[in-house]
């Protein structure tokens, strides 16, 4: 498959990272300086993600060397996780289990059934694509509940005061905050094709592959994100209550994120 | 009757502290099984957390807490709420109907027990189907009292439950409590309003600072 796009051609595409300085220019948004540094770090990141991808990915190369690609994938989206909502308590560890859990289903579905052949070259984006899609959820699933479980503080309270142990006490938001969590995953899924094209199949076709091959692939790649949002969310929510509860079912103090 | 032990909880030596200051200090008391047993205090004196250690919502950095003889760190906590039921100074309805809310205390209680459970609490039966959420507050906070009926608690811990109700339904709302000890549950009330421990209890604890005075036995004969 030739490349649709040489180095001359990402060259004039630099004209519309210009549109996009010029109009900031024009109206006094006094954004130009951040839009250029925008697209020169996307510009050297990809760049850099692309050789070593080359590396990782080489025909011959042993597949050990995606899999710590994958790895390291896993620690950084995790770090990234705890990052964007600090007010959720032991974040890291639980974005850590939640993303392995979700590689365990998504790509032993996916490569134990032989829907795509096991090689570096499927395997990373697609670790890449799961990982990517399910780190919002994730974030938004452990925000939702500990928002919950602080501001309903009182009526946890009431419920554990009745006798019921802390999980059941904890059901109501849980299954709250999985709803708000997955809603717009399951939202995004339903308007694929009809709102907007999605990057691996616009991808794919850009790159010259028959259109229905790329709609089957994006298929299984919106799938493969719906389990994985799934996947990550429900270990996240249910790791969650285990540890803004102790064992003999009292909720521990949860700071206002201010506080935090 | 029941064979009521004479001492309910058992407080030995408690201290609790909160972000460096000591909210209980040291607090030592056998707070009897019959009756009424009312603290009272200043806001800020500890009497929340006094209460919330008697069914472990909190657990004591020192000293220890027993419930009928037997320390509470040995009891299922589960169990112990169930036998030592609270209300809370907010009312907390649970989404649903007044049916809905009795029925999270006891999934398996049918109709007759909740309507019964309604009645001890001086609320029409009728109240059943209606949204909880809908009840003026005097309702709210007997309902929340009927939910917690319905484990069928020995002892009941009430944390300054009327202080948002108007005049009326605070009367009634002290009624019903002096109802519910009359047939044997025991009740420990924490509030601040002087003449309503006067018009309620039994015995009355100060606390202040953290520390208990010796009560007043037997203000009610």
């Amino acid at each position: 498959m030739n490349a649709p796009v040489g180095w001359a051609g990402l060259a004039v595409s630099l004209l519309l990272v210009a549109v996009a300085a010029g109009i900031s220019w024009w109206q006094r948004l006094g954004l130009q300086r951040q839009i250029l540094i925008a697209a020169a770090r996307a510009l050297v990141q990809l760049l850099l993600v692309g050789a070593a991808l080359t590396l990782v990915i080489a025909p011959g190369r042993s597949i050990w060397w995606s899999w710590l690609w994958v790895a390291a994938m896993t620690g950084y989206a995790a770090t990234v996780a705890r990052r964007r909502a600090p007010e959720v308590p032991h974040l890291l560890s639980l974005a850590l289990a939640s993303f392995t859990a979700a590689a365990v289903v998504t790509l032993g579905v996916l490569f134990g059934l032989h829907v795509f052949p096991l090689n570096g070259r499927t395997l990373v984006p697609i670790a890449g694509m799961m990982i990517g899609n399910s780190m919002t959820a994730t974030v938004l699933a452990g925000r939702l509940l500990t928002d919950e479980l602080r501001d309903k503080r009182d009526e946890v309270e009431a419920r554990l005061a009745l006798g019921q142990a802390s999980r059941q006490a904890a059901a109501p938001y849980v299954r709250a905050a999985l709803r708000a969590a997955l809603t717009p995953q399951i939202e995004t899924t339903k308007a694929t094709g009809l709102v907007f094209l999605p990057g691996a199949m616009t991808g794919l076709i850009l790159a010259g592959t028959a259109p229905l091959q790329a709609v089957l692939v994006q298929a299984v790649v919106m799938f493969l994100v719906l389990a994985a949002t799934a996947t990550t969310t429900v270990v996240i929510a249910l790791g969650l209550i285990r540890r803004l509860f102790t064992p003999d079912h009292r909720l521990v103090y949860l700071p206002a994120p201010a506080d935090s | 009757m029941d064979e009521r032990p004479a001492v309910a909880v058992e407080l030995d030596r408690v201290t609790v502290v909160r972000a460096g200051r000591r909210v209980l200090d040291g607090v030592t008391a056998r707070i009897p099984a019959a009756g009424i047993t009312v603290v009272t205090g200043p806001s800020g004196a500890g009497k929340t957390t006094l209460l919330r250690l008697c069914n472990r919502l909190e657990v004591p950095d020192g000293g220890r807490v027993c419930y009928r003889g037997r320390p509470l760190d040995e009891m299922d906590p589960l169990e112990l709420r169930r036998r030592v039921g609270m209300v809370f100074q907010r009312p907390a309805p649970f989404p649903g109907t007044v049916a809905d809310n009795l029925a999270v205390a006891r999934p398996d209680a049918g109709t007759g027990e909740l309507s019964t459970a309604l009645e001890r609490v001086a609320l029409d039966p009728g109240l059943l189907g209606q949204e909880a959420h809908t009840l003026s507050g005097g309702e709210l906070q007997r309902m929340c009292l009927a939910r917690t009926l319905v484990t069928r608690p020995e002892t009941l811990l009430l944390d300054e439950p009327t202080s948002a109700l108007d005049a009326e339904p605070k009367l009634v709302f002290e009624a019903t409590a002096r109802d519910l000890a009359a047939r044997g549950i025991t009740i420990i009330w924490v509030t601040h309003d002087d003449a309503q421990a006067a018009r309620v209890a039994d015995r009355i604890y100060q606390l202040r600072d953290g520390r208990l005075a010796a009560p007043t036995e037997e203000v009610r004969p």
